[in-house]
């Protein structure tokens, strides 16, 4: 089983260390809200909130893989389900505003004048909002019940979870007259009645996106520390004895992968504001790696790790590909290769790997992570 | 512990207020609202040099069709400026890559627009990332000028069309299959936009004119399997298959048609999205004397297109090979500098109003840009694949078709869109 | 009945596509646990090098027939390289194996594109196999697929005669059963899991010069089957020969039928969904290998 065991929060020896969380929080909070509206170009900004929507997946992705053990490849299917609920929803609300009953691809490429009945309830913004959450936790808890329980191994579970990822994704583009095929949903207008024309409210997607983040990462983080959040990385330790223990392992991972689901869901459907797309190009194999690669890169087990692990690698890829296409494809492998083959902990460790070897009791990244 | 916690949960309550106030403080404008007024964005041509937009994938997928669009691109806009520029400005080009991501593509029109602040953006390859670039040409009000041919049914006021819509490709093909007493039909095609589009029309056309479609099958973008599906051809009794295979798949499909039995000679195989460039990469030996439509093949007559062949060969290598959207990407940057010219500025509103009529010689032959549809007048040509590799043009429409995305002019198809 | 016949050999042609290329994966994999997502890098490099020997032996067939030899050691060579480099110092961390290769798998695609070029290449196929068997009433019986299935039998074959017949095979099965106990006995189980990773990744130059006959030649060849191949190995069960070949028949045929029934997408979908599900019901896969471990 996967471990890590730089990243386990040392007990607080100062007075410095108890505000250590907060005062960072503060400080993030005050970069997200305050500084990057201020400091950064609309287009920037809404740049950030794509990446910030990346960061809101790499919460989960830290709270499944980093502290429950369980390799999530598939949760581009989890961004996916989010987003196209909320696509679904906004594509209706525009056709609605323009006096339409059929969104404008249906019209195109649809084979009849009435809307598919599964469309239908995705017309009330209450359901899809709430869809955008629960669809894809549902399909979490489906998938992982039986998983966990039939204590499928790490690396079945991965393979199994690209799979899915496949699948949806190329049902997704075969059912053109209802989904959109491979162009996904395109070309929305409106966001609950704001015009995504308007600078304005483009903004204020940036900030809902920021707020949710914030939120999401203060929540997972009292999950770490909570009693349920040391029995989770007890799992990933050593499952067997959280068994003989009297509970039941498949549970605690549940609960984390459904939960990581569901950030997954509700980063997806930000992401259609945000960037005015949902389409299948995001859900397959592919994206599905791009998702926890960040995490790794900045520290799996880390919350601030994944995150803004998360948020350089987006950033990284767009900035850097233009300029060096062959180049990037080059950094982006030895990123992965290094990040999770030499440095586990991620750059979130670096520090602690780094001071050991200065003090030597470690023998470097090699042995970390490498308990049984 | 418990003191931590609240200071958290105060920390918190002041955020979210901190963003209930932003929220209320910021309301911008409600959907169907004008905000054209702070959206459009500013071409910025005050210095010597004028920057122009190129977005293409330059990795990913798409990157071996859309780099050699690239490399046309770059050629033309080399020329231009060896030439004086336009309006006695220099172009200087600022390339995006789309990586072949679709939100990507959305993402970089928004950075050449906005932070390049381009006068004009050439590119995409797929539907797929024209449709998700659309909206954004749109809000700031910026062109783009579009080389592939693709499925018609589209007409933004902030899109160029240089490539061919379906009744200067599909609808040629379709009346050269028709004369030559192929009216049985087989559509193969990947699944997704242009190919289900396109096969809609031929159903159509088929119905109107006699031809039957005896079947209609799809294969996933990228897929590699064509054993069911030659088996159905085989068996369909079919004088012809129709073809909107896109890439890899093409190789797959035309490797296992062959070795299933079927020829040129036997069932002829037309197909709407194989270039030079492809040919190359699928091998000789399983395409030759099967059937292309396009606009343009690196063997058409004329001075035009010798000088291109020749430009672009000296540029990028004796044995690469020019294909249709190339070269519909090459006299793109050509048509946009006539209009611009003829405007007299670089200004968006005047090249519109300035684009209808503007002609060209190109290596295609005459062409026309259309103003109503923003499409171009294009002669459409049938070709056969060579054992050389390169495509011989067996008809043509004998005059520059004009441009109708929405196939008005067509009775048949009338129920379409 | 000609439709029947035909789409069962389109079945097990599909089948033999597969077996061919989860055929390393079953060594690497199923016997190592390693998860190495370049395999199907590897098959790549065996189409190339197919490619690269073809520009200077101009026979087609005996360019063909050398490549397979010469592509096995190619990608058998580019996986001790890895083993040495990489995966041997993640033997406790699959699941990170499987991040580590999937880089490792991104830069040999960039590296293919920087030496051959992105667009695909072409190799030309010996004429023999390009031309078909007909056993009349339209029954077809397509040359090169019929040389995949043969190549594909005759790997199975060999790997099976190697891990029952010879010391090699009888090591590899020890370290795969019980390492430890394997390891105080005297084997140097660290060369085992280097030979064993050679002969699977060369198994993929083989899978990559076969499928030159049926499928595109380009940098990302490989993704096209590295799902697959691994799928073939899960539901046959890890560690199990047979499992993977009956497998990856039985998918052959489903997808065959499904694709004749349905279309190609639907199919695909119902294929990969069916996967979901049997795993959920038989998550040890076909056949289960018995030790004593607890996980």
């Amino acid at each position: 089983m996967t471990t890590t065991t730089t990243t386990s929060p040392a007990p607080p020896v100062a007075l410095l260390e108890r505000f250590r969380v907060p005062a960072g929080f503060a400080l993030g909070a005050v970069l997200l809200l305050g500084v990057a509206p201020l400091a950064l170009s609309d287009f920037r900004l809404s740049l950030l909130a794509k990446y910030l929507c990346y960061a809101i997946v790499a919460v989960g992705v830290s709270l499944a893989w980093g502290r429950g053990g369980l390799m999530v490849l598939g949760q581009g299917v989890f961004f996916g389900l989010g987003g196209y609920a909320m696509a679904m929803h906004l594509k209706l609300a525009d056709a609605a505003a323009t006096g339409q009953t059929l969104p404008d691809f249906m019209q195109l490429y649809g084979t009849g004048d009435t809307l598919p009945w599964w469309w239908e309830p995705f017309a009330n913004p209450a359901f899809a909002l709430a869809m955008t959450v629960l669809l894809p936790m549902a399909v979490a808890a489906l998938l992982g019940f039986f998983v966990f329980q039939r204590r499928v191994k790490g690396a079945y579970f991965a393979i199994l979870s690209q799979a899915l990822a496949a699948a949806l994704a190329i049902w997704l583009v075969g059912q053109q007259a209802t989904t959109g095929g491979t162009n996904g949903l395109t070309d929305i207008q409106g966001f609950f009645g704001y015009s995504l024309d308007d600078p304005v409210n483009q903004r204020m997607v940036y900030f809902i996106i920021a707020a949710v983040l914030l939120l999401l990462m203060a929540a997972a983080r009292q999950l770490f520390v909570s009693r349920y959040g040391e029995l989770l990385i007890a799992v990933r330790d050593s499952e067997e004895r959280v068994r003989f223990l009297g509970y039941n392992p498949a549970n605690v991972k549940l609960v984390a992968y459904v939960i990581a689901a569901g950030m997954a869901g509700l980063a997806g459907a930000l992401f259609v504001p945000a960037v005015g797309i949902i389409s299948p190009a995001l859900i397959g194999i592919v994206p599905s790696i791009g998702f926890v690669i960040g995490a790794a890169v900045g520290g799996r087990a880390s919350l601030v790790g994944a995150v803004l692990g998360a948020i350089a690698v987006a950033w990284a890829q767009s900035t850097l590909s233009d300029a060096f296409p062959a180049a990037w494809t080059y950094l982006q492998g030895l990123l992965f290769v290094v990040a999770v083959g030499f440095l586990p902990g991620g750059l979130a460790s670096l520090g602690i790997v780094l001071r050991k070897r200065r003090a030597g009791t470690g023998t470097g990244t090699r042995t970390t992570g490498e308990t049984a | 512990m418990s003191g931590l916690s609240i200071s958290r949960r105060g920390l918190l309550a002041g955020i979210s207020a901190a963003g209930a106030s932003a929220a209320l403080s910021a309301c911008g404008a409600k959907t169907g609202s004008d905000t054209s007024s702070d959206s459009a964005a500013k071409a910025d041509t005050s210095g010597s040099t004028v920057k122009v937009g190129l977005l293409n994938s330059l990795s990913g997928t798409m990157a071996i069709s859309e780099v050699t669009v690239h490399n046309a691109l770059l050629l033309a806009i080399k020329e231009i400026n060896a030439a004086g520029g336009v309006l006695g400005k220099k172009l200087k080009a600022v390339s995006q890559d789309g990586a072949s991501d679709w939100p990507t593509f959305a993402e970089k029109a928004e950075a050449l627009i906005k932070d390049d602040k381009v006068a004009a953006t050439f590119g995409c390859w797929t539907s797929a990332s024209r449709k998700a670039v659309k909206p954004v040409f749109e809000r700031y009000k910026s062109l783009l000028f579009y080389p592939v041919q693709y499925e018609g049914l589209e007409q933004s006021p902030y899109i160029f069309y240089i490539g061919a819509t379906t009744n200067q490709q599909i609808v040629p093909a379709l009346d050269y299959l028709k004369k030559q007493g192929l009216t049985k039909l087989y559509l193969v095609g990947s699944d997704y936009v242009f190919p289900r589009t396109a096969n809609k029309e031929i159903q159509a056309y088929a119905k109107a004119k006699g031809m039957t479609v005896v079947g209609e099958d799809y294969a996933p973008l990228g897929s590699t399997e064509f054993g069911t599906i030659v088996n159905k051809v085989k068996d369909s009794g079919a004088d012809a298959v129709f073809n909107t295979l896109n890439g890899d798949s093409n190789v797959a499909f035309f490797k296992e048609y062959k070795s299933s039995g079927l020829t040129a000679k036997s069932m002829p195989v037309l197909s709407v999205s194989i270039a030079e460039e492809e040919v190359k990469s699928i091998g000789t030996q399983y395409l030759e004397d099967q059937l292309t439509a396009w606009n343009y093949y690196q063997t058409t007559p004329g001075a035009a297109n010798t000088k291109f062949v020749a430009a672009y060969q000296a540029e990028y290598g004796k044995d690469k090979p020019t294909s249709d959207p190339m070269e519909a990407a090459y006299i793109s940057v050509y048509l946009w500098k006539e209009m611009v010219e003829k405007a007299g500025s670089f200004d968006v509103a005047k090249v519109k109003a300035a684009s209808d009529g503007i002609t060209l010689d190109a290596p295609e032959g005459k062409v026309t840009v259309d103003g109503a549809t923003q499409h171009v007048y294009k002669t459409a040509r049938i070709g056969t694949v060579g054992a050389d590799g390169l495509i011989t043009e067996v008809w043509n429409s004998g005059k520059p078709i004009k441009p109708d995305p929405y196939l008005k002019g067509y009775d048949w198809a009338s129920g379409l869109s | 009945m000609t439709v029947i016949l035909n789409q069962s050999f389109t079945g097990i042609s599909i089948g033999a596509v597969l077996l061919l290329i989860a055929l390393g994966l079953t060594l690497t994999f199923g016997q190592m646990g390693v998860i190495n997502m370049a395999h199907g890098e590897f098959i790549m490099a065996g189409a190339y090098t197919t490619y690269v020997l073809q520009k200077s032996i101009s026979s087609a067939g005996v360019s063909l027939l050398v490549a397979l030899p010469v592509a096995f050691l190619v990608a058998g060579a580019m996986g001790v390289l890895l083993e040495w480099l990489l995966i041997r110092r993640l033997y406790t961390r699959p699941l990170d194996t499987l991040l580590v290769t999937w880089g490792v798998s991104l830069m040999l695609q960039q590296l293919a594109r920087d030496i051959f070029g992105a667009p695909n290449v072409q190799t030309h196929a010996p004429d023999l196999l390009t031309g078909n068997i007909s056993l009349g009433g339209g029954i077809t019986l397509a040359n090169s697929r019929l040389f995949i299935l043969g190549l594909a039998l005759l790997s199975v074959l060999a790997l099976t005669l190697i891990l029952k017949l010879t010391p090699l095979g009888r090591r590899i099965r020890a370290v795969v059963q019980n390492r430890d106990l394997a390891e105080v006995s005297g084997i140097a189980t660290e060369r085992v899991d280097r030979t064993t990773f050679f002969i699977g990744s060369g198994l993929a130059g083989v899978a990559g010069v076969a499928l030159t006959l049926v499928g595109p030649i380009g940098p990302t060849m490989g993704t096209n089957y590295i799902v697959d191949a691994f799928l073939v190995v899960v539901v046959g069960g890890i560690g199990q020969l047979k499992g993977s070949v009956i497998t990856a028949f039985a998918l052959g045929v489903l997808q065959s039928v499904l694709e004749y029934s349905t279309t190609v997408s639907v199919a695909k979908v119902i294929v990969l969904v069916a996967i979901v599900a049997f795993l959920q019901w038989r998550p040890q896969g076909l056949y289960t290998l018995r030790t004593r471990s607890l996980a």
